[in-house]
């Protein structure tokens, strides 16, 4: 049995640790608070934008109406944004993320480039030798749309250019802090037959008179479609800030309570120990004097 | 038969209501919505967006965005909206102050820092211009600061 004195030793250290966990799960409760609260806030504005698209991408003849809309016959390469944290000790959260990309482009009928969005996911692309073409990382703490959205504008500008024929969004959907999903989103071009979560595309609305446009046609969507794009790419950020929080508190809180569990376990056993040395020492001292007496 | 009515800007619903007609500052110039519009996107300029029921009619500013109108729906997306009743007369006036001692100091032109400074004084502008313009007529009458 270890020595009295390596117990204490490792009785301090898991109460040091411990310190620690808690210290962070209370930082995580804080910056979940405000990030749920950005989430929630974008979320009217997203979910709008993205029913308008859905609407214009249900116009007559929509493989005319802008090159965004447009399904390719050939896809020859497709690109995957990736969202994860820039910081570990989340949880599952960055290995769920990139467990679900070798599920879903391991065996894709093409190559898959990736733009990675945080430091996490781009080490593990990198380590699986997949092809990054792109690296966001370090993303402030509570990014703005100006921030993010030249990462909507690469996604657009590589599709257009040809250089990939399909888009797709993978980040962590934030539901409750106990629950999040990694999910798949189709970015470009843009699908009707949508599962977006937070969208229910309305049937008895589904117009198929075309739209009037103002100004004209070309040039509002050239507008809209592109922003709209970048929009969604913000919005998941968002989600996926507030899910990597959300993991990393329960991480946490699981890591404290783990502690505790582990410092009543040592601390019982370090109890028998001292009691067993003591025993000793008094049977010693026993023996000693009785020997002495005769 | 009413028209449904929904303003959103980047962080926030504004506006949701059944109305009976939505006054726009589209790009070609302000239009009326009345229920069973054709279907319609615009893009809008700056301005303001009247909405109008029976009995009462609230006014937004709206700095740009897009609306897209269905026969039974109307829906603003705005790059910033905000309720004429909501919005700080002096703090619009000393971010115009600002936005115009900035221009005049001189900035180089198509930079960010001059779009954005720029930006701002359109915004308190606008602002300024829609507030001593309709708050008369808001739903809820407005007190003259002393």
């Amino acid at each position: 049995m270890a020595s009295t004195r390596e117990m204490r030793l490792r009785i301090r250290s898991v109460k040091n640790i411990s310190q620690v966990t808690r210290a962070l799960e209370a930082v995580s409760a804080s910056k979940v608070r405000r990030a749920v609260k950005a989430v929630m806030d974008t979320r009217p504005y997203a979910t709008k934008a993205w029913q308008v698209l859905t609407h214009v991408a249900a116009q007559p003849g929509r493989s005319q109406l802008h090159p965004l809309l447009t399904e390719r016959t050939d896809i020859k390469n497709a690109l995957a944004v990736v969202i994860t944290g820039d910081r570990g000790l989340a949880g599952a959260y960055n290995s769920n993320v990139i467990r679900f990309i070798a599920q879903s482009f391991d065996n894709y009928r093409v190559p898959v480039k990736y733009i990675a969005i945080g430091r996490k996911g781009r080490d593990l692309l990198f380590r699986r030798r997949k092809q990054v073409i792109a690296d966001f990382s370090n993303l402030p703490p509570a990014p703005s749309f100006a921030d993010v959205s030249a990462i909507g504008r690469l996604a657009v500008d590589s599709f257009l250019d040809g250089e990939v024929d399909e888009v797709f969004l993978v980040y962590t959907n934030f539901y409750t802090i106990a629950r999040q999903t990694v999910e798949l989103q189709k970015l470009l071009p843009l699908e009707l037959e949508t599962e977006h979560e937070h969208v229910v595309v309305d049937q008895t609305r589904k117009t198929h008179a075309a739209y009037i446009y103002e100004p004209d046609e070309r040039e509002i969507l050239d507008e809209i479609i592109p922003r709209f794009t970048a929009l969604q790419v913000y919005q998941a950020i968002l989600e996926s800030l507030a899910s990597e929080h959300a993991a990393r508190m329960v991480a946490m809180r699981n890591a404290t309570d783990n502690a505790r569990e582990l410092v009543g376990a040592l601390q019982l056993a370090y109890n028998k120990v001292r009691q067993q040395a003591i025993t000793n020492d008094i049977l010693d001292i026993v023996g000693g004097a009785e020997a002495l007496a005769q | 038969m009413p028209i449904r009515c929904e303003i959103v800007s980047q962080d926030r619903m504004v506006f949701e209501g059944d109305v009976d007609i939505v006054t726009l500052p589209g790009s070609a110039g302000e239009m009326g919505i009345l229920p069973h519009h054709a279907p319609l996107l615009t893009t809008l300029k700056y301005g303001v967006i009247k909405v109008r029921t029976k009995d009462k009619e609230e006014i937004f500013t709206v700095a740009g965005g897009v609306a897209e109108i269905q026969p039974d729906i109307v829906t603003v997306l705005a790059d910033a909206a905000e309720n004429i009743r909501e919005i700080d007369l002096d703090r619009a006036e000393t971010a115009r102050k600002r936005a115009r001692e900035i221009l005049e100091k001189g900035v180089p032109a198509d930079t960010d820092t001059y779009l954005a400074v720029e930006a701002a004084l359109r915004r308190s502008n606008l602002r300024l211009d829609a507030v001593r313009r309709y708050r008369k007529v808001s739903s809820r009458p407005y007190e003259e600061k002393k």
